[in-house]
């Protein structure tokens, strides 16, 4: 017994210096995912359209996106808000019940517990629009409505309430302003465009940091790659790709997914071989460059000035705004049917989606189970 | 009863260091007094020292450290001069080179212009170098099979860096200094030219390398396995083949069904290092040039095979009548 344990000792002692530098390569090969992981096959075989899933991050993540209890259903009779309440200009349609029932769930979703009403109203003249997070709130609502009527291509049946983004706080964990411009000391000295700090919303990469203000706001072309084989077709710069490849990096990181949850990766640009979901994504892009501009920057006179950014430019919506790191919002449970009276005006039923492709999805579904679908 | 030698031993023998053999006059001498390391003894020679530095050596190493000081005080600099932020963002520090709107004019030293002025005297550095490494092995009566397995290095460095931008018109093109800069830079230029997986010379270059690390561990081994019977004795087995060689030939002829010689495996080598960086500059000079979209060239010459479509089919929303912008 002692003489066998000798000898297992003196054979593994290179063994056990090869296992150690295997075991500290290990987490090299599977490229900061610290394993293990799990992987799901999302296209034909031998395409290695894999999704990289990391339990361990999944399970915090399912946690950070519980759905709260919706409020009890509001009786659907009653005097109309409009009629009963003075200067209500958007929930005009909702009976008392109704308008209530919106009021006390913003209240829960968005302000902050010590302030409750107080937050927007003037306590003592609810109808005062003297505090501007009202006036914030009303145009919020409207966004919301929009967003649920027009923009079903993007959120499907699933639908959007407030706290798809506020998430319980006054202004959404995750939003962006414009960027300050490029790091540099000044004088002679080369400024580095796509540096100011590692930037989480776009993975920690060196690539351009701020994205956002040319394709969120500003409509300027995200596709760079020719199309055709031989030159002549197009002069998109190296530049120009970094920029969408940074704003494509914010999109993997929103939503927790790899690039090969919307693109066969052989062909980045060719839509042919692209999954449904590139559609869908195609129409948020859109979605939240809509609303940056008609909606956000609407506000920007509205907001104090601490709530701007340095360049004195509101606070706006990316993909993460309300993804938050899954690759659908709140993993897919629509909260939006528990609250009618967000869809938009009660009496008009919501128009069809246009969009042809879109992938929409009605059940909360397990994270994993959802991905493998088509 | 026999003796059992090998020259692949780990005792190190302590004698008198050798300078080398005698200069011819005109040249520099060498330089520092050689001295002995024994942890350096254990995979190398330990014997360091005398270096010979001459014109071309002293020449490059300036010529390096210019470039390194332009790329790492502008790098300094991004940071306000803040060495605990120069230390934490290093990785994510670049030297940019011009806008593309530039084209090949001299740019501003803000936009580019020291970019152009760290990758001229880098090249020179580079360049001077190799005419070292050229006249040294001419100085010791060698062949220049190093320097020119060097070219190689050096040419594909000169087609990312000044041949490639030239011919695209602007400097734009080229690669920035930086640790994840050129990094991205490498996807970036992959992405913009429809997948390099598809540039036959990109497969070729890959072959290459994947090739040099399989020769590089076959002949290693094979070397070390036959030491036993004197196969250390690589070159005079080369000339006067012994029971090394026949054994391991023999050993490749069993196994395989052809061997290499003594002699060729090192050509074998040489070309597959060489072949390596010489078919990928030329990858990376058609690249832009002559294809702009590998996958749409793979398709078209029947290349990229195609999978079933386990999806609905996707249209390109944009294509849509009435679609968004």
């Amino acid at each position: 017994m002692k003489e066998t344990a000798r000898r297992t000792h003196r054979l593994s002692q290179p063994a056990l210096r090869t296992l150690a530098v295997v075991a500290a390569a290990a987490p090299l090969l599977v490229s900061c995912e610290r394993p293990p992981v799990a992987l799901v096959q999302n296209g034909y075989r031998g395409t290695a359209m894999d999704q990289v899933i990391d339990p361990r991050l999944d399970a915090l993540k399912a946690a950070a996106n519980a759905v709260p209890a919706a409020l009890p259903p509001a009786p659907t009779v009653g005097p109309l808000a409009g009629t009963i309440y003075k200067n209500v200009q958007v929930l005009k349609d909702l009976n008392v019940g109704q308008f209530t029932r919106v009021m006390l769930s913003i209240t829960r979703w968005v302000a902050p517990p010590d302030q409750s009403c107080g937050y927007c109203h003037v306590v003592g003249n609810m109808a005062s629009d003297q505090r501007y997070t009202k006036v914030v709130a009303r145009r919020m609502l409207q966004m919301v409505r929009h967003i649920n009527i027009d923009w079903t291509s993007h959120v499907g049946a699933t639908g959007v309430t407030c706290y798809t983004c506020h998430r319980g706080n006054v202004v959404p964990q995750e939003v962006w302003f414009e960027s300050p411009g490029e790091s540099a000391q000044g004088g002679v000295t080369a400024a580095n465009p796509n540096l100011y700090s590692p930037h989480a919303t776009i993975a920690g990469t060196a690539l351009p940091y701020d994205p956002f203000t040319a394709y969120l706001l500003h409509d300027q072309p995200i596709r760079v790659n020719a199309t055709q084989a031989l030159p002549g077709a197009d002069g998109s710069s190296l530049q120009h790709t970094e920029r969408t490849y940074a704003l494509m990096m914010h999109m993997s990181t929103a939503l927790g997914v790899n690039c090969t949850y919307c693109h066969n990766t052989r062909s980045m640009p060719i839509w042919s071989t692209s999954t449904p979901k590139r559609v869908t994504a195609w129409y948020g892009i859109r979605m939240a460059r809509e609303l940056n501009v008609d909606y956000m920057e609407s506000l920007t006179r509205v907001f104090p000035a601490h709530r701007l950014g340095v360049l004195g430019d509101v606070a706006k919506i990316d993909c993460a705004t309300c993804h938050q790191g899954v690759f659908k919002p709140l993993y897919g449970v629509s909260m939006a049917k528990d609250y009618p009276e967000l869809r938009g005006p009660m009496s008009t039923p919501a128009p069809t989606p246009a969009a042809p492709a879109a992938a929409a999805t009605t059940a909360a579904a397990p994270p994993t189970a959802a991905l493998t679908r088509p | 009863m026999a003796e059992y030698q090998n020259l692949f031993t780990r005792v190190q023998i302590r004698a008198p260091a050798h300078a080398g053999t005698p200069l011819p006059h005109g040249t520099w001498d060498r330089q520092g007094r050689p001295f002995f390391s024994h942890l350096l003894g254990r995979i190398g020679d330990a014997q360091i020292g005398p270096i010979y530095l001459g014109t071309t050596g002293l020449l490059s190493l300036v010529c390096g450290f210019i470039a390194f000081e332009i790329i790492g005080l502008n790098m300094f600099a991004q940071v306000h001069w803040n060495p605990i932020q120069f230390v934490r963002m290093l990785p994510w520090l670049a030297l940019e080179p011009p806008s593309p709107a530039n084209g090949l004019h001299l740019p501003t030293l803000q936009d580019g212009g020291w970019w152009l002025m760290a990758g001229f005297f880098l090249t020179s550095s580079l360049l001077l170098w190799w005419v070292r490494m050229y006249r040294r092995a001419r100085a010791l009566g060698l062949g220049t099979h190093v320097a020119w397995a060097f070219a190689a290095a050096i040419w594909l460095y000169l087609v990312l860096g000044i041949i490639r931008p030239v011919i695209m018109g602007n400097f734009g093109e080229a690669v920035p200094f930086g640790i994840f800069a050129h990094l991205d830079w490498v996807s970036a230029f992959s992405l913009r030219y429809g997948n390099l997986f598809y540039n036959p010379f990109h497969c070729l270059s890959i072959a290459f390398l994947y090739g040099s690390a399989l020769l590089f561990a076959m002949h290693g081994g094979t070397i070390l396995a036959v030491s036993r019977f004197g196969g250390d004795r690589e070159i005079e087995q080369i000339v006067d083949r012994g029971t090394a060689s026949e054994r391991a030939a023999l050993f490749w002829r069993w196994t395989m069904g052809f061997n290499a010689t003594m002699e060729s495996i090192h050509r074998w080598a040489w070309w597959f290092a060489v072949l390596c960086p010489l078919a990928g500059g030329i990858g990376i000079l058609l690249t832009g040039t002559v294809v702009d979209n590998w996958y749409l060239w793979a398709v078209k010459h029947g290349v990229a095979p195609m999978y079933p479509h386990v999806f609905a089919p996707v249209v390109d929303p944009a294509t849509l009548s009435g679609a968004l912008k």
